[in-house]
Formats: C-alpha cells, sequence, structure tokens
C-alpha cells in the first residue's frame, strides 16, 4: 500500500493491469478496514439513521397524499389522510394538466435539457481539448474567461442576457440550448481542460504517425478516452439545466413556451388564489419522472457529482 | 501534432463554444457593467449618470436589508449543512447496515428543483405552523429557518456524498498507527481525519456558500419575500429591482455588479483560508 496512486484516477479509466491492481487492492482494503471494526453500536446506528431516512421522505410522501386530497382541506389538514369526502381521486391530476399545459411543458424541458447536455458535452469537449494543446495566449484567456464565469452569479447578467437573446431571436426552445452553451461552458471546459492535461500526448502522437489528422484524431482517440469526464458533466450539467427556472423564464417567449419550472410558478403567480390541489399533483408529476431515472442511474448520479466536485 | 497544425481547426473545435460564450457571458457581462453606470429602461435608451445608481443603491432600506438576512443565512447554512453533511458521512463510512440505501434517501433531495422545493416545504411549514394560527410570511424569522431547514434537506446529500468521498481516501494504516499510538476517537478524528479530509472541506464549504448567496428559486417559492420584502435575499431583491420597479434597471444592474463583487471576494478569501489549511500528502 505504500505505492502512491494519483488521485485522478477513477473508476472506468483504462490502466495498465498491475495499476489497476493496486487500485483495486486500495478499494478493498479502505473498505474492509471499516467493515472489519463494526461498532458495538453499529445496529443503533441503522435504527437511528432508518428513522433519518424515513423523516426525509416524508416530505415527498406527503405532497403525493395531498395530491389526491381535495383543493379546500390541503392548506388546513396538510398532514391528515385523505378519506371520504376529502378524497377526489384524479381530480387534480386531470385539473393541474390541463391548467398549465404540462405535457407540453414536459417535453419543452426534454428538449431543452437533452439538446443543451449534448451540445455542450460536443462542442465543450472540444474546446477544452484544444486550449490544452494549443496552449496560446488566446486560449489561456478563454479558460481563464471560463473559469470566472463559474463564480459570477447569474443576477449579474439576467437583464442584459435577457435583452441579448431577444435581439438574437433565441426565445424558443432551440435557440435557449445556445444561452445554455454559453452559459454552461465554463464548468464543461474547464473539468474538460483539466482532464485533457492528463492524456499522455505519446498517444495521439502515435495516431498521427499512423495518418490521422486532428478531426480524426479527436473522435478516433481522444473522445473515448473522455467519456468518463463526459458523464460527469453530463449529469451536472443537466441536472442544473432540468431545474433552472428563472434563465428560461428571462429568455424563452413564455406565452407560447414554457418549461416544468416556469409553468409551476405560472400556476401560482397566474392566478389571484393558488389551487392547491393542482399544485400538488403538478409538484408529484414534475418529481416523478426525476426519482425514477435516479432510481436506474444513480451510481453514475453520485460518482459524477464527487467526480466533478473534486475537480472543480 | 503541431500546435500549428491545430490551430489551422479552430473553427472545428473551439469557435462554435467561443461564440456561445460570447453570447451568454462575455457580452452580457460587459454590457452589464457598462449599463451599471447609466439610467435606462431598455438597453437602447441608456443614458451615463456616473455613480448615482450605486449611491441610490445605498439608500435602499430593503437592500440593506438584504444584504443583511443574505450574510446571516449564509453563515447559518454554511455551518448546518457542511456539520450534518460531515457527520452523515461519518457514519456512513464506518460499515453499517444499510448505508447504501441511506445514501441513496439522502441525495434524493438534490435533484428536485429549487421551486418545486419551495413548494413543497411551503405547504409542510405552513401546516406545522397553522397549529399555532400562524404562516410562513407572519414574520421573516420564519422565513428564515424554513429556508435553512429547506436548504438542509437539499444540500445536506451532496455535501455527504463529497465528504464520504474524502473520508474514504484516508489511508487506514494511518488511522491504524494513531490507535496503536493510543489515541482515543476524538484525537482521531480532529487530528488525522478532519487534517486530511480538508481538501473536501474547502469544496463543501466553497459550494454552500455561493450557493447560498446565489440562493433565488427557493426563496421566490417559499415566501417570494413576504412579509413586505423582510425575507428577500440580495438575488430575489436584485431581480425585484430590475421587474418590479419602472425605472429602477440601473439601480438594479449597480446592485448585481456589487453582488459579484461580494461572491466573487468571498470565494476567494475563504478559498485561500481553507487551501491553507490542506495537508500534503
Amino acid at each position: 500500500m505504500a505505492k502512491y496512486i494519483p488521485e485522478t484516477i477513477q473508476k472506468g479509466d483504462l490502466l495498465p493491469p498491475d495499476v489497476q491492481a493496486l487500485v483495486d487492492q486500495k478499494a478493498k482494503k479502505s473498505a474492509y478496514s471499516y467493515n472489519a471494526r463494526r461498532s458495538p453500536y453499529s445496529m443503533l446506528w441503522t435504527v437511528i439513521l432508518s428513522i433519518v431516512s424515513v423523516i426525509y421522505i416524508v416530505p415527498v410522501l406527503l405532497v403525493l397524499i395531498n395530491s389526491f386530497k381535495k383543493k379546500a382541506y390541503i392548506s388546513r389538514n396538510p398532514f391528515n389522510i385523505p378519506t371520504g369526502k376529502m378524497f377526489v381521486g384524479l381530480e387534480n391530476y386531470a385539473n393541474g394538466i390541463e391548467k398549465i399545459g404540462f405535457f407540453s411543458a414536459f417535453l419543452n424541458s426534454i428538449i431543452i435539457t437533452v439538446g443543451s447536455v449534448i451540445v455542450i458535452i460536443l462542442c465543450c469537449s472540444m474546446a477544452g481539448w484544444y486550449i490544452t494543446r494549443v496552449n496560446s495566449i488566446f486560449t489561456k484567456c478563454f479558460y481563464y474567461l471560463c473559469v470566472f464565469s463559474m463564480i459570477v452569479p447569474f443576477q449579474m447578467v439576467m437583464y442584459t442576457l435577457a435583452k441579448t437573446s431577444d435581439a438574437l431571436h433565441l426565445g424558443n426552445p432551440w435557440g435557449i440550448i445556445v444561452v445554455y452553451l454559453g452559459f454552461g461552458a465554463g464548468l464543461a471546459v474547464f473539468m474538460f481542460c483539466g482532464f485533457a492535461k492528463s492524456i499522455p500526448l505519446e498517444i495521439e502522437e502515435a495516431a498521427m504517425i499512423d495518418g490521422c489528422n486532428p478531426v480524426q484524431t479527436y473522435f478516433q482517440v481522444v473522445m473515448p478516452i473522455l467519456k468518463p469526464t463526459a458523464i460527469s458533466v453530463a449529469i451536472l450539467e443537466a441536472m442544473w439545466i432540468w431545474n433552472d427556472y428563472l434563465l428560461p423564464s428571462l429568455v424563452l417567449d413564455k406565452t407560447k413556451y414554457k418549461t416544468i419550472p416556469i409553468a409551476i410558478q405560472y400556476l401560482k403567480g397566474g392566478y389571484g388564489s393558488v389551487d392547491m390541489g393542482a399544485m400538488m399533483a403538478m409538484l408529484v408529476l414534475a418529481i416523478l419522472p426525476i426519482i425514477i431515472f435516479y432510481a436506474f442511474s444513480q451510481k453514475y448520479i453520485i460518482d459524477g457529482v464527487v467526480a466533478g466536485a473534486v475537480k472543480g | 501534432m503541431s500546435k500549428k497544425e491545430l490551430r489551422i481547426y479552430f473553427p472545428l473545435f473551439a469557435m462554435p463554444t467561443f461564440i456561445a460564450f460570447m453570447i451568454g457571458f462575455i457580452v452580457p457581462f460587459g454590457l452589464g457593467i457598462y449599463l451599471s453606470f447609466c439610467k435606462f429602461t431598455t438597453v437602447n435608451d441608456a443614458v451615463p449618470v456616473g455613480l448615482k445608481n450605486y449611491t441610490d443603491m445605498f439608500n435602499d432600506t430593503d437592500f440593506k436589508h438584504a444584504l443583511w438576512y443574505t450574510a446571516l443565512f449564509a453563515v447559518v447554512s454554511v455551518i448546518t449543512i457542511n456539520f450534518f453533511g460531515f457527520a452523515i458521512a461519518m457514519l456512513l463510512t464506518k460499515g453499517i447496515r444499510g448505508t447504501n440505501i441511506f445514501r441513496t434517501v439522502f441525495f434524493m433531495p438534490n435533484l428536485i428543483g429549487g421551486i418545486v422545493l419551495g413548494y413543497i416545504w411551503q405547504l409542510i411549514l405552513n401546516g406545522i405552523l397553522a397549529q399555532f394560527d400562524l404562516t410562513l410570511t407572519f414574520n421573516e424569522v420564519y422565513g428564515f429557518w424554513g429556508l435553512i431547514i429547506l436548504m438542509n434537506w437539499q444540500q445536506i446529500g451532496y455535501m455527504m456524498i463529497i465528504y464520504i468521498a474524502g473520508i474514504q481516501n484516508v489511508p487506514p494504516d494511518l488511522i491504524e498507527a494513531a490507535k496503536i499510538d493510543g489515541a482515543t476517537g476524538r484525537q482521531v478524528l480532529g487530528h488525522v481525519i478532519l487534517p486530511m479530509v480538508m481538501p473536501s472541506i474547502t469544496i463543501c464549504t466553497f459550494l454552500t456558500l455561493t450557493n447560498s448567496f446565489k440562493l433565488f428559486d427557493q426563496n421566490l417559492a417559499l415566501t417570494n419575500g413576504l412579509p413586505s420584502n423582510r425575507s428577500e435575499l440580495l438575488a430575489l431583491n436584485i431581480y425585484n429591482t430590475f421587474y418590479g420597479r419602472v425605472g429602477f434597471e440601473g439601480v438594479g444592474q449597480a446592485k448585481a455588479v456589487v453582488f459579484s463583487l461580494i461572491v466573487g471576494a468571498l470565494a476567494i478569501v475563504q478559498l485561500v483560508a481553507t487551501h491553507r489549511k490542506e495537508v500534503q500528502q
């Protein structure tokens, strides 16, 4: 265990067999050493953490329960199970879906999130690699501007960004992808640069000697190596874009296009008094796809967050 | 491949990102700085007015209140989120039964968006306060603690994940050696684990600090600044200055510049301060 394993090595990286063995050994050892000394309080902690977990899930369950309740009862008795005259079945859902046009909002959210993430991954991985390899004054400036843009709060560019995108007619689900590429470039370029630096130049040189031009080198050699970083970036950007409210609400033409967060906020803003029933039902519909997605890909999501944080 | 050869490929590799970055960040940012010295209602009718927007800004009592409210909120949320995140991470690296399930559950709220989170907690907190004939918007104090609870619920899981990765990176031999030398559990934590996970602490305090300062969606959905702008955080205050009061766009932009400077300065100070405490492995 005395041998040093660089921190940048991640699961899924291609490693020589002896290094891979060391990494495996390290992972095993740290897992064992904690398991081997299961404290006598272990069961007690399991019980306590189980209770905390249940408390953690309660808010979501509460919204689910209330979504089946008649709207007049929700504010007054949010903690009661809907029975008898309180229970309205799926009425709230039908109501809410119609009021805010849920399905078109859902479709917009999907188009914007998937489209932006694909464009960000493709363009920023190319830019990140280009910046690292060319390494001129211009690319250095570009890199530092990207890092800088990560700290700047959105309110700083909020108004002017809305005006700029208006002038360029980007106020539709396809145009907003350009805005997301621009505003999301900071994190993505930063992460791709960090990883591209660690790729040995020899690999690319070998490809060049074998007759690849830069385009072939990039798509056939570099891009597959960047895959683990691309997954992290995709997850971080997707979490941000799917849930983003302010940027699309300012950039999109709201009379025509809504995303899910905008649609939910509209439920409150558009009417004098809030229809709590429809609100609860729409909250459930907003959460449900995320939870299903999370259930299937939680390992990637959690690993992606860790990788992103360690490099950020 | 030579740099020169690659440089010709600028239009393919870097141009798309560069143009989008100009549209999405550089131009709005530069224009924003210029407009903070102007009076305007749309970009085209901007008239330079010097520092007037900045002086007006500090006569705005709501803004000053939002500044303190945000600072207090950031301090409390950074401390609570990191404390609970780290404590749970410690428990989940002890090999307790069910660790994976707990990890999954605690991380889950992160995936739910701010607007949705705000309305979920509005329902719950109003439901609890209703037992005492109160509402969340009765007093700024309720809004404050409501936001703290909400942010803890959302972010503990995220920080926990980062701390778990940090704790698992501590070489087990180091802990073993300390124990053989007779260190108690508390000493191992304070003198071995904490210094070794300092990089994670740097990242987590940075994330929680900037997140708390930039918080907008949750604030908008939970209280929307009620009662009478008393529970407004900085980001919401700036938004309301832009879109709630005609003729105050310049002041809003000036506030945004000051806001950016505050966040930037805090981020740098915090990074330098905690980075210095990191030990070389």
